[in-house]
C-alpha cells in the first residue's frame, strides 16, 4: 500500500515537471495555453492526493482553487485575450529549442540532486516532492527568460507559482492563510498583466517585448 | 537597574516632547533639563553599582528585539564604569547645552537627536547580547550622524557627514561579522553563551582583527581615523564634546568587552598588533593636531592621540595577560581605564571651551583669535586647566594615568617572549614623544587663542559666556584636579572592574598614607598627587609673593622697542602655523609630504611675497583615495546595468539563483 501511495504521488509530481518541459518546447500560443491548463489540472490532482495522504482537508480547497482558477479561468481568459489580440495563430520564434531543452534538463537534474542531498532527514515523499517543485520553478523561470512574447512570459510566471504550490503542499502543515494569499496575489497579478497587455498592444501594436526596448528613455 | 532603564526611557521619550512644543526656548530647557536629570539619576545608579560591595550584577530582559531572544541588559562592574563615564559626560553636556543651546540657529535639528544619542550610548554599555549591542551601536551612530549634519548648509559639514556615515557603516559591518563569528553556527547571541563557548585560535584572531576595524573605526585608530577630525568639529560644541569625550569611550568599551571579557585567553602576538597600532595612533594623532589651526579640529586630532594612549595601555594588558603576569596586566588595564575617564573629563572641558570661544567670537580659526584671557577670564582659566591636564602635567589627572601607563611600560622586561619584550620599550618611546608633542601643541592652542593681542575684530569685542556653560566647564576643571590629587580613589574604584577582566586587581591604595599611590611596590615607584599639588601651589604663591614684594616696586612702564614700526598690526604676532613650523620641517617631508614654496614678486612689482604650505594627509592618499577611485570606476562600469531589458534582468536574477544553487550543491 505504502509503495503504491508513494508511486502515485511521485507520478503526479513528475507529470507536473514533464508538462513544464512540454511548455518549454511548445512554440504555438494556443497550444501553450492548453498545456498550462494541463499543468494546473495535474497540479490540482497532486494537491488533492497530498490532501488525502496527509489527512488535511484544507488542501482540498487548495486543489479546488488550482482547478478552477488556474486550469479553467485563467487559461480561458488568456485564450480570449490571445484571440482578441489576434495572435492566436502566431508562431513564436523560440530560439534554440535544443539548447533550451538541454539547459532545462540540467536545471531539473540540479534541483533534484540538491533537494535530495540537503534534506536527508525528511521523509522520502517530501524530498521527492521538493525536488520536483524546485525543478518546476526553475523551468518556469527559464520559460520567462527564453520567451519574448508577453503572454508566454505570463504563463512562465504562472507555472513558477504552480511550482511553489507543489513545494508547499509537499511539506506538511502549510497554513491555509498562506495558500489563499498566494492565490489572490496571482489573481491580481493576472488581472494587472492582462490590462497591461492591452495597453501595450494599443500603444505599440505588438506584445513582443523586444519592440518596447526602443521606447525606453535615457539609455546610457 | 530600574533607575537606569527609566532614565533611558525618559531620554527616548524626550524627542517627542521636544517636537511637540512649539516654543524653542521651552523645548531647549525641557530637553536639556530632563536630559540632565536622567543622566544624573543614571549616574547615581551606575556609581552605586560600581562602589557597592554586594557583588550582585543586576540584569533585566526586555521583550523587545528579536522575538526568541529578547533584549538582555546587564550592569556588571565594567558596564557600570563605562556608564559612569557616559552619564558624567552626558550630564555635563546637558548642563552646557542649557546655555549653549540658546544660540543654536536651528534647534530642531539638534534637540530631538541629542537625547537619542545619549540613550544610544547608554544602551550600548548595558547590552548583554549581540543583537541588542549592535542595534544600540547603530542607533548611537545614526543619532550622532544626524547631529553632525545639523548645520547642513556648509559643504564641509555635508562631506564630513558622508565620510562619517560610510565609516560608521563599515565599522558596524565589521562588528556584525565579529559577533557572528563569536556566536558560532548555533547562534548563541547572549554574552553569557559567547563567554562560555570555546573559540578556536584562528577564529579568535579573526574576531580581534574585526574588532580593531569595527571598534577602532569608531574610536579613531590610525588609519581608520579619517572621519573623526571631519565629523567631530562639524557638530555643535556640546555634541562634539560628547562624540570626542564619550562616544570614543563607548568604542573602547566594545573592544574591552569582547577582547578581555568574551574572547578568553589572548594569544601572544595580539598585544603586538594592538601596541603597534596604539603607538602609531598616538604619535600621528598629535602630529596632525600640531598642524591644525582650527581649534575644534585640533582637539579632534588630539582625541586620536589619546585613543592611541588608551590602546597602548590595553595592548600592554594583553601582553602581560598572555604570559600570565596578572599584577602587571592589572596595572596596565587600570591605567587604560583611568585614562578613559580622564580623557572624557578634559576633552569635554576643552570642547566646551572651544564652544564658548565659538559662541563669543563666531571663530574657530586660531589665526583670527587672541587676547581672549582678558575678555573671557573664567573660560580661559578652565581651558588652561584642561590644557594642563591633557598635556599630562601634574597635579592634574592626565599625569596620573599616563604615569601609570609608563609604570606598566617599565614592567615590560618581565615579559618572556622577545617580540613583545622588544616592542614595549619602543612603544614607550612613542608614548613619551606624543606626550611631549601634546604639551607643545597645547602651548600653541592656549597661547594663540587666549594670550597675545586680538587678531580680529570679533576677538577684540568678545564677552564671557553664560553661567550654565561656565558651570559645566568649571565642574570638569574641578574633576580634573580631584582625579589628579586622588588617583588612589579612582584606582580602588576600578579594582572590581579590572579584577573581573584579568583575574587580579591593583593593590588597594586607600591604605597608603597621605594619598600616595604605589602601583607595584614602594621600592619601585610612588606618586603623591597631593604633595605635588601642595608643592606647586606653595611654590607659585611664594614666587608671586617674592616678586610682588621685591620686584613690583621697581616696575616701570614704558614703550617697548618696536623696530621703528609703532602700533604694529596684530597679524605680525607669532602665529599658530609659525609655532608648528619647526615640527613641520622635522616630520613634514616624511609624514605629511609637506611642501613649502616661497613666491617672491619680481623686482618692481609691489605685490606681497607669499609663503605657501601644502600639507597632505598621507593616510588618506594611501588607503582611502585608491578605494574611492576604484569604487568610482566600478560604479561607472556598472552604470550600464541600469539600462538592460526586462528579459536581461530576469536572466540575471535567474542566473544568480542557479549559481547560488550550484554553490550549495558543490559546498555540501
Amino acid at each position: 500500500m505504502d509503495k503504491l501511495v508513494f508511486d502515485i504521488a511521485h507520478l503526479l509530481a513528475g507529470s507536473v515537471l514533464l508538462v513544464s518541459f512540454m511548455m518549454l518546447y511548445q512554440n504555438r500560443l494556443s497550444a501553450l495555453l492548453n498545456l498550462f491548463a494541463l499543468h494546473a489540472v495535474i497540479l490540482a490532482f497532486s494537491v488533492a492526493w497530498q490532501a488525502h495522504l496527509q489527512d488535511a482537508p484544507h488542501l482540498y480547497v487548495t486543489a479546488m482553487i488550482a482547478l478552477f482558477f488556474k486550469a479553467l479561468f485563467i487559461p480561458l481568459a488568456l485564450h480570449r485575450i490571445v484571440v482578441r489580440l489576434n495572435i492566436h495563430r502566431q508562431i513564436e520564434n523560440v530560439v534554440g529549442v535544443g539548447p533550451t531543452m538541454l539547459l532545462g534538463m540540467g536545471l531539473a537534474a540540479l534541483g533534484m540532486l540538491l533537494m535530495v542531498r540537503i534534506t536527508p532527514d525528511s521523509d522520502l515523499l517530501g524530498r521527492e516532492d521538493l525536488g520536483f517543485a524546485l525543478s518546476t520553478v526553475m523551468l518556469g523561470l527559464l520559460l520567462m527568460v527564453a520567451r519574448r512574447n508577453a503572454v508566454s512570459q505570463v504563463i512562465g510566471f504562472m507555472s513558477v507559482e504552480n511550482g511553489t504550490i507543489l513545494a508547499a503542499t509537499g511539506a506538511k502543515g502549510m497554513p491555509m492563510v498562506v495558500e489563499i494569499s498566494v492565490a489572490f496575489s496571482i489573481l491580481i497579478a493576472f488581472i494587472v498583466i492582462g490590462v497591461f497587455l492591452f495597453r501595450i498592444r494599443e500603444r505599440f501594436d505588438t506584445v513582443d517585448l523586444q519592440a518596447l526596448d526602443q521606447f525606453r528613455g535615457e539609455q546610457g | 537597574m530600574l533607575v537606569v532603564m527609566s532614565a533611558v526611557a525618559v531620554l527616548l521619550a524626550l524627542p517627542v516632547a521636544a517636537l511637540g512644543i512649539g516654543a524653542r526656548r521651552v523645548a531647549t530647557v525641557l530637553v536639556y533639563g530632563f536630559g540632565l536629570a536622567a543622566s544624573l539619576a543614571s549616574l547615581a545608579a551606575a556609581l552605586g553599582q560600581l562602589l557597592s560591595t554586594a557583588g550582585t550584577t543586576p540584569a533585566i530582559t526586555l521583550p523587545l528585539g528579536l522575538p526568541w531572544i529578547g533584549a538582555h541588559m546587564r550592569l556588571d562592574a565594567l558596564s557600570a564604569f563605562f556608564l559612569t563615564v557616559v552619564d558624567l559626560g552626558g550630564a555635563a553636556a546637558c548642563l552646557y547645552g542649557l546655555g549653549y543651546g540658546r544660540h543654536e540657529r536651528a534647534p530642531r535639528r539638534v534637540l530631538p537627536f541629542f537625547p537619542l544619542f545619549l540613550a544610544g550610548m547608554q544602551l550600548v554599555v548595558l547590552a548583554d547580547d549581540a543583537f541588542t549591542f549592535l542595534f544600540s551601536w547603530e542607533f548611537m551612530s545614526l543619532a550622532s550622524w544626524a547631529l553632525v549634519v545639523a548645520d547642513h548648509h556648509k559643504g564641509d559639514t555635508v562631506r564630513a557627514g558622508y565620510v562619517y556615515l560610510i565609516m560608521a557603516s563599515f565599522g558596524t559591518a565589521a562588528l556584525l561579522l565579529a559577533f557572528g563569528l563569536l556566536a558560532g553556527p548555533e547562534g548563541g547571541y547572549g554574552f553569557a553563551a559567547i563567554r562560555a563557548a570555546a573559540h578556536s585560535p584562528a577564529e579568535a584572531s579573526l574576531v580581534l582583527a574585526l574588532l580593531l576595524l569595527g571598534a577602532g573605526s569608531k574610536a579613531g585608530l590610525v588609519p581608520l581615523h579619517v572621519w573623526l577630525p571631519l565629523a567631530h568639529p562639524a557638530a555643535p560644541s556640546h555634541v562634539s564634546a560628547l562624540m570626542s569625550g564619550v562616544m570614543t569611550k563607548v568604542a573602547i568599551y566594545a573592544f574591552v568587552r569582547v577582547v578581555f571579557d568574551l574572547l578568553g585567553q589572548p594569544q601572544w602576538w595580539w598585544s603586538m598588533a594592538v601596541l603597534t597600532l596604539g603607538g602609531i595612533t598616538a604619535v600621528l594623532g598629535v602630529l596632525y593636531a600640531l598642524m591644525q589651526h582650527d581649534l575644534k579640529r585640533l582637539l579632534a586630532y588630539h582625541t586620536v592621540e589619546n585613543i592611541g594612549i588608551i590602546y597602548i595601555g590595553l595592548g600592554l594588558a594583553l601582553a602581560f595577560r598572555a604570559e600570565g603576569l596578572a599584577p602587571a596586566a592589572a596595572l596596565a588595564l587600570t591605567a587604560a581605564l583611568f585614562h578613559v575617564l580622564n580623557h572624557m573629563t578634559f576633552k569635554s572641558l576643552l570642547f566646551f571651551g572651544a564652544g564658548a570661544v565659538l559662541t563669543a567670537t563666531g571663530e574657530r580659526d586660531m589665526e583670527r583669535l587672541g587676547g581672549l584671557i582678558h575678555r573671557m577670564p573664567v573660560t580661559a582659566f578652565a581651558f588652561l586647566i584642561g590644557c594642563a591636564a591633557i598635556s599630562a602635567l601634574p597635579p592634574f589627572n592626565g599625569f596620573a594615568s599616563e604615569w601609570l601607563t609608563f609604570q606598566a611600560v617599565l614592567q615590560g622586561p618581565k615579559l618572556a617572549l622577545w617580540g613583545p619584550k622588544l616592542l614595549v620599550p619602543s612603544v614607550g618611546a612613542l608614548l613619551a614623544l606624543s606626550a611631549a608633542l601634546a604639551a607643545g601643541c597645547f602651548v600653541k592652542a592656549f597661547g594663540v587663542t587666549f594670550l597675545s593681542r586680538p587678531r580680529s575684530r570679533p576677538a577684540a569685542t568678545a564677552g564671557e559666556v553664560d553661567r550654565f556653560s561656565l558651570a559645566a566647564m568649571l565642574l570638569f576643571a574641578v574633576l580634573c584636579l580631584l582625579a589628579g590629587i586622588l588617583p588612589g580613589l579612582v584606582i580602588d574604584t576600578l579594582g572590581p572592574v579590572v579584577g573581573g577582566l584579568v583575574g587580579q586587581r591593583m593593590p588597594v591604595q586607600s591604605v597608603e598614607p597621605w594619598l600616595t599611590i604605589i602601583p607595584i611596590a614602594a621600592s619601585h615607584s610612588s606618586y603623591n598627587g597631593l604633595l605635588v599639588f601642595v608643592f606647586i601651589t606653595w611654590a607659585a604663591l611664594t614666587a608671586a609673593q617674592v616678586i610682588h614684594r621685591w620686584a613690583s616696586h621697581a616696575l616701570r612702564r614704558g614703550p617697548a622697542w618696536d623696530c621703528g614700526y609703532p602700533d604694529a598690526s596684530p597679524l605680525t604676532q607669532y602665529s599658530a602655523s609659525g609655532f608648528a613650523q619647526p615640527i613641520r620641517r622635522v616630520f613634514g617631508t616624511v609624514v605629511f609630504r609637506a611642501t613649502e614654496e616661497v613666491r617672491m614678486p619680481p623686482p618692481g612689482d609691489t605685490g606681497p611675497a607669499r609663503l605657501e604650505v601644502v600639507v597632505k594627509d598621507l593616510v588618506w592618499a594611501v588607503f582611502y583615495a585608491p578605494v574611492a577611485k576604484a569604487v568610482g570606476i566600478l560604479a561607472d562600469r556598472l552604470n550600464r546595468m541600469q539600462y538592460l531589458t526586462i528579459r536581461k534582468y530576469l536572466s540575471l536574477v535567474f542566473l544568480a539563483l542557479v549559481i547560488l544553487l550550484l554553490a550549495l550543491e558543490l559546498w555540501l
